[in-house]
């Protein structure tokens, strides 16, 4: 594949289809500048500031703005707020949708057939692979985003984080706690 | 015509275990980070649309057997192809040998964070009131579609509810196929696990999908 990738790449270059400092500020982005410590400081916020939580799960999209993500793959943004009765996962079956703004691009899993096949029919049992168990009694949600809506879980906040800095919260939170498939850490 | 998506797994047995992988593993070779970047460069273009790249990647014969990247290359190199845009001997020999046919834009480094802060929202003003309200109760199409769409298999001919009303958006499955955007009222529906899966189902189970307003009906 490299030389295949690299073929394309030069013929394209050649026709003047693309720039290729464009490419490298394209990677730079997405490997560097995007990813889920964007999703954590805004699921630290909801969890300090009640406004902040009410006006994201009013209108996910403006919550999210108003921190400085954007654009691309977050275009309709949703958050889903994690109970002790409802736990949330976020799947694409069709694909790979997934919010990029918030946390960045998907990880191979995520991409994989068996999350894709999985996740609907049997979340527990994908919740066990990650090493979660949840109570029998709590209710599972699967989101599948068939559209261009993107889904933020917003995990439970971990017992015991009460002293806890904004930025401290948000070393708590995983990039798997804001898919579902895992929880906030501890600190 | 007779379409076919490779990409609809939703409820398959036997694909195995998933295996976690730790935050920051984006890339598994160079050439990945080449496939993301070529891709969005000319997605950019406006040489085709998102749902038209969706659509040359789940028609790929060999989809099932192919990396998520693979899937990218092909479905670009597809794309490129079908527009005469290049051609194979070109690909074999590593650089051009015809002529380029002009393109609408080509993106500039010094555009790229631009681009991708503003995105490409697909909502769009309403024409019409929606036809279903939160609450109430829906079927979705059973039949085949004989093009892209969004409505998974799993999902078909399955009663529902109408959760959220999203907004009008441009319905992928026109839009995939050059036929314009045709925005139609989206709604979050939400199915129990016994509806889809059965009574072996495990309860406390519910699977929502985003579905345009012509995937549904009321329910009888």
């Amino acid at each position: 594949m490299e030389r295949r990738v690299r073929a394309l790449r030069t013929v394209l270059a050649e026709k003047g289809y693309i720039d290729p400092a464009a490419l490298d500020v394209l990677i730079d982005t997405y490997e560097r500048k995007t990813g889920p410590r964007n999703g954590a400081r805004v699921v630290a916020r909801a969890w300090v500031d009640a406004e902040f939580r009410n006006w994201l799960l009013r209108d996910a999209t403006a919550a999210i703005a108003s921190l400085g993500y954007t654009g691309r793959q977050g275009e309709h943004m949703v958050a889903l707020e994690n109970t002790a009765s409802c736990h949330n996962l976020v799947v694409c079956t069709l694909c790979s949708c997934y919010p990029w703004p918030v946390l960045g691009l998907p990880p191979t899993w995520y991409k994989s057939a068996p999350y894709r096949a999985r996740a609907v029919k049997d979340p527990r049992g994908v919740l066990a692979d990650f090493g979660i168990r949840l109570p029998e009694s709590t209710e599972i949600r699967v989101w599948d985003s068939t559209a261009e809506v993107r889904y933020l879980v917003i995990p439970q906040r971990p017992p015991g984080t009460d002293t806890l800095s904004e930025e401290q919260l948000a070393a708590c939170v995983t990039r798997d706690s804001m898919i579902g498939t895992g929880l906030a850490r501890p600190p | 015509m007779s379409y076919r998506s490779h990409a609809d797994l939703g409820g398959e047995d036997g694909h195995g275990r998933v295996v976690p992988e730790p935050e920051g593993e984006l890339f598994h070779a160079p050439w990945e980070r080449q496939a993301l970047a070529l891709t969005l460069a000319m997605g950019a273009t406006g040489a085709w649309n998102l749902d038209m790249s969706r659509s040359a990647r789940e028609t790929l014969p060999d989809y099932s057997t192919l990396s998520y990247y693979e899937l990218w290359i092909k479905g670009l190199e597809k794309l490129l192809a079908e527009r005469g845009l290049i051609a194979a001997d070109e690909l074999d020999a590593g650089r051009m040998l015809h002529p380029a046919p002009p393109l609408d834009r080509v993106l500039r480094a010094a555009d790229v964070p631009a681009l991708l802060a503003r995105g490409a929202p697909t909502e769009r003003p309403a024409a019409a009131p929606p036809r279903f309200a939160a609450g109430e109760r829906v079927r979705t199409r059973a039949s085949r579609f004989d093009h892209h769409t969004r409505l998974p298999g799993y999902a078909r001919g399955k009663i529902g509810r109408v959760e959220h009303v999203r907004g009008v958006h441009v319905f992928a499955d026109t839009h995939a196929h050059g036929r314009g955007e045709q925005p139609q009222w989206l709604y979050t529906v939400v199915f129990s696990g016994r509806e889809l899966w059965g009574d072996d189902c495990a309860p406390g189970l519910g699977v929502s999908i985003d579905a345009w307003e012509p995937y549904l009906e009321i329910a009888p």
